[in-house]
């Protein structure tokens, strides 16, 4: 496929990328959220070659003097750690781990309850019963005892983590889709696609999808969002990747360390990464929220 | 030759009532009969009209007739064949030879299609033609329809005005090559002044491509003007059938009678006999078995009440009308 057919049927899809930026530029802190977030995205991108030191290195200071629980300075921008840990570095690298484990379970979680909701609120009846009961029992599921479980069983590895992180977020997507696509399958150019020949799965993914493209950006943001605090918090708990650092993994330590109310800054750099970047994702998904429903453009 | 046969085609809507209604009150669901024992045949290369108010049952029949919904009772024959309970690839062909254009340019255009998409769905769906092909056949049905490619083929529904969707709603049944067309009320959601122009393109279409088509509409003007036979319905049945022209200028049913006679006449000096029509129109929910006119005809007795007589299908051409007082009424 050659890029212009390419970008032509991405855009049939809805998905062109100067027809979403357009969206997003329409409110400011939307751009100001993209913006945060494409810099979260190249410091991932580039962390080896950002980071000045290895994440669990012990420094010394250029006095040659074991640097300790140092305060920001020219030399520890943000900081080091009881052991000598630059927090800095440790932040950079620790990026990458939370905006994969983000992204990675954000958009796998956004297919999966996209297609349950679609395929639920489309078919109605047994189907619907069977997808939406399966939904409920997930509501019903505690995060942090079924992330335990899951980690006790197979191990600390960022793979479990995604997989319980996906299986858990999945759920409030899957019902938001379920009901626009409700919504959408009554109208009557849903009645005309199968008139014209349509088959069910061609009504689905060709005519409704597009439909509530607006509503899935929406909630793959928020999923993102989601993504990244329930990982900080499960990291927070001890039941991260212990090979891998990420933001939540930082205040792991902090919290191990035992010197949570002597170093503001070791606290203060991950928590407020967390929270930029989430809001930020909030921001961006404000935009399409817009999209989404119209009625709370600006008057 | 029938290319459509409709043989007592019917149409109920259970309503069901409450949980505890049905627990504790003992109440049974009842049935609204949409349409009930329609015959009708559709002859090749003919326009049938069906006229009547709002709740008669035309909607329903169109779309039973497209396979959109199945049938209570009865049966519909394409070319001789049913269409009931057609799968795969047969109902596929069926959805080809049968091409429905609906009512509501604004609800049955996809939002977020492109005109030329729209118009390429039916051929894509099927598997009909693609690449070139497909681009050619598009842009020459957008041409005759009156929508120059260039300028309308790259853009959304939205753009357009309500005359020109419902254009591209026609040119996206016709690239389908169908051989009937069931126009479900075309013209209800447009504009009075733009309503000339799609009749006009709507019977070039006919003349041209040479199908059958059922054209509803509650508008007896426009189905004289268009239709070669006019079917009356009333509350889902069947009260007169017949040539246009006869339907029009000697109705013979009491219902027709005041139907033609409610048909606004541009002239601020004529006069003419109020319609003999008391109440109101009602709805088919557990309708009695006989004429549903009945209990608003003036000419009504008790046979009226308990029996209906079905019309036959044997002579296309006949005029003919389902009531026990024909005679008695005479014309006029």
């Amino acid at each position: 496929m050659s890029a212009n057919a390419m970008s032509r049927s991405l855009r049939k899809l809805g998905l062109g990328l100067k027809e979403h930026y357009g969206i997003i530029a329409t409110n400011k802190l939307s751009l100001l959220g993209f913006w945060i977030i494409v810099l979260f995205t190249l410091v991932a991108a580039f962390a080896p070659w950002i980071a000045p030191h290895e994440p669990w290195e012990m420094l010394f200071d250029s006095k040659g003097e074991f640097a300790a629980l140092r305060a920001p300075s020219w030399e520890f921008p943000f900081g080091t750690t009881h052991l000598g840990y630059d927090l800095y570095s440790q932040l950079v690298l620790a990026t990458r781990t939370t905006l994969l484990i983000g992204a990675t379970s954000g958009f796998i979680s956004i297919i999966i309850g996209a297609n349950i909701g679609l395929i639920a609120g489309y078919y109605g009846g047994k189907v619907d019963e069977v997808l939406m009961r399966l939904t409920d029992i997930l509501y019903g599921m505690p995060f942090l005892p079924f992330i335990i479980i899951l980690i006790a069983l197979f191990g600390r590895k960022l793979e479990f983590v995604i997989l319980a992180i996906v299986l858990i977020i999945w759920r409030t997507s899957a019902r938001v889709i379920r009901a626009q696509t409700i919504a959408i399958k009554q109208r009557q150019f849903i009645a005309m696609a199968r008139a014209r020949g349509a088959s069910d799965l061609r009504i689905i993914y060709v005519h409704i999808l597009p439909n509530v493209l607006p509503l899935l950006l929406l909630y793959a943001a928020f999923n993102i969002a989601w993504s990244i605090i329930t990982e900080a918090s499960a990291s927070f708990l001890g039941f991260g990747d212990g090979e891998t650092i990420s933001w939540g993994g930082m205040l792991y330590e902090l919290w191990l360390s035992g010197k949570t109310r002597v170093a503001w800054w070791w606290f203060a750099t991950p928590s407020v990464c967390i929270i930029l970047l989430v809001t930020s994702l909030v921001f961006v998904s404000r935009a399409y929220e817009e999209v989404a429903n119209p009625r709370l453009r600006k008057r | 030759m029938a290319i459509l046969e409709l043989a007592n085609l019917s149409r109920h809507f259970e309503i069901r009532p409450g949980l505890l209604d049905r627990a504790f009150k003992g109440k049974a669901s009842s049935y609204i009969k949409a349409v009930q024992g329609l015959n009708v045949t559709v002859e090749d290369n003919e326009i049938l009209g069906i006229a009547g108010e709002s709740g008669c049952g035309k909607s329903t029949t169109c779309t039973m007739i497209s396979a959109l919904m199945e049938p209570s009772d009865g049966d519909i024959r394409f070319k001789g064949r049913s269409i009931l309970g057609l799968k795969g690839k047969a109902l596929k062909d069926y959805r080809r030879s049968v091409q429905m254009i609906f009512q509501d340019p604004y609800e049955s255009l996809n939002p977020r299609f492109r005109i030329a998409d729209i118009v390429a769905e039916g051929p894509r769906a099927l598997g009909l033609w693609r690449g070139e092909e497909l681009d050619r056949r598009v842009h020459a049905i957008l041409s005759a329809v009156g929508l120059p490619p260039a300028k309308y083929a790259e853009r959304f529904p939205h753009e357009l005005s309500g005359g020109e969707r419902q254009r591209v709603g026609i040119a996206s049944a016709l690239i389908m090559e169908p051989e009937m067309i069931i126009a479900d009320e075309p013209l209800s959601m447009l504009d009075v002044s733009i309503r000339a122009g799609i009749l006009d393109l709507m019977r070039d279409m006919q003349a041209q491509k040479g199908f059958a088509s059922i054209y509803v509409s509650h508008d007896l003007s426009i189905l004289g003007n268009v239709a070669d036979r006019i079917l009356i319905m009333y509350l889902g049945q069947a009260m007169e059938v017949g040539p246009a022209r006869e339907v029009i200028l000697n109705p013979k049913h009491p219902y027709t009678k005041a139907l033609i006679g409610a048909v606004p006449v541009p002239d601020p000096r004529s006069r003419r006999a109020v319609p003999n029509v008391r109440g109101d129109l009602s709805k088919p929910i557990d309708p009695p078995p006989g004429c549903r006119f009945a209990p608003r005809c003036p000419h009504a007795d008790e046979s009226c009440k308990t029996k209906f007589i079905a019309l036959d299908t044997q002579d296309p051409q006949k005029h003919q009308a389902a009531c026990h007082k024909l005679a008695e009424i005479g014309h006029g």
